[in-house]
């Protein structure tokens, strides 16, 4: 039988990269501020989660200006759905198997 | 390797993070129950104050045109309480939930409620013009209606059962010109209050 564990996507066993991908997945785009306030964590451990994700482009990012103050907005790329969908089939799975 | 309740935890917070990121969730049922109150209220105001016929039911024989200016100045002010209310009420839940009132979610709140209200407001004033006065309050109930409909994912359940009823009971309210202001107390007074009530059992206690 096939490890349950394989099926674990690596970069979202982090807990706040799991966050991050299921605001993302829930809405259509967010900014970083508002991430922000609903994660509850600071500027550089956002930043650079964020920046795992973008890497392995499970997020894309648009940039914009709102009354000249730069907008940056974050969105869930179809890779980062399907993946986020798998990692939690996993998790499901492996609750299942444990219980 | 992780542990089994760490897994379950996972799968827990992505819940409540999915959720809080989506759902205005300050919304108090108090201030549903108060806005109903505000609108029997003004219903009682209107009817005591205004030379109206001894039955709200008989409306419909009356001329209640020259009454329109006043009628809207008390809805005016049942609204601005009623909004002015829920703000206050919700920036207190928000404070207890350690959330913030004014954030991202609330903006599409207020914007996925605006459009259809904007809609509504706009073709009420196509009626009034128009001196279609008896489709005024069923046309502001179905609006209502749909704009509870419209943003009633970003709310608690209750919302959306509250946004049929509305509609149902405007429509239903379009096939008897001239009992407006019955249908409104009803719609405005009445059902507020009843799922405010049912908001405040299941979630402010």
């Amino acid at each position: 039988m096939k490890n349950p564990f394989d099926n674990l996507d690596k970069l979202l066993e982090h807990r706040v990269r799991l966050h991050i991908i299921s605001v993302l997945v829930a809405n259509e785009g967010y900014d970083f501020n508002s991430l922000k306030d609903i994660l509850r964590i600071t500027d550089g451990n956002l930043a650079a989660n964020l920046k795992a994700l973008e890497k392995e482009k499970y997020i894309s990012i648009s940039k914009s200006f709102i009354n000249r103050k730069p907008n940056t907005k974050y969105r869930a790329t179809e890779k980062g759905r399907n993946a986020f969908r798998k990692h939690l089939d996993a998790l499901e799975e492996l609750i299942k198997t444990q219980r | 390797m992780k542990e089994q309740r760490d897994y379950q935890g996972d799968l827990a917070s992505i819940r409540t993070v999915m959720e809080r990121s989506v759902k205005f969730l300050s919304l108090s049922g108090l201030s549903g129950i108060l806005a109903g109150l505000y609108a029997l209220l003004g219903a009682a105001y209107a009817y005591v104050v205004l030379p109206t016929p001894p039955s709200p039911l008989q409306y419909a024989y009356e001329d209640v045109t020259k009454h329109l200016p006043a009628l809207f100045a008390i809805a005016l002010a049942v609204l601005v309480a009623s909004l002015l209310t829920g703000f206050l009420l919700a920036r207190q839940k928000a404070k207890r939930l350690g959330a913030a009132v004014w954030d991202s979610t609330s903006q599409r709140l207020l914007f996925n409620l605006s459009v259809p209200l904007a809609a509504g407001g706009i073709f009420i004033i196509a009626l009034f013009l128009n001196n279609h006065n008896s489709m005024i309050a069923p046309v502001s109930l179905i609006f209502y209606g749909l704009a509870l409909l419209n943003a009633s994912h970003q709310l608690y359940g209750e919302v959306k059962y509250l946004g049929y009823s509305e509609i149902v009971l405007g429509l239903v309210a379009s096939f008897f010109p001239g009992y407006g202001m019955a249908f409104w107390t009803i719609g405005f007074g009445l059902l507020h209050i009843i799922y405010g009530a049912v908001m405040f059992k299941k979630y402010d206690r």
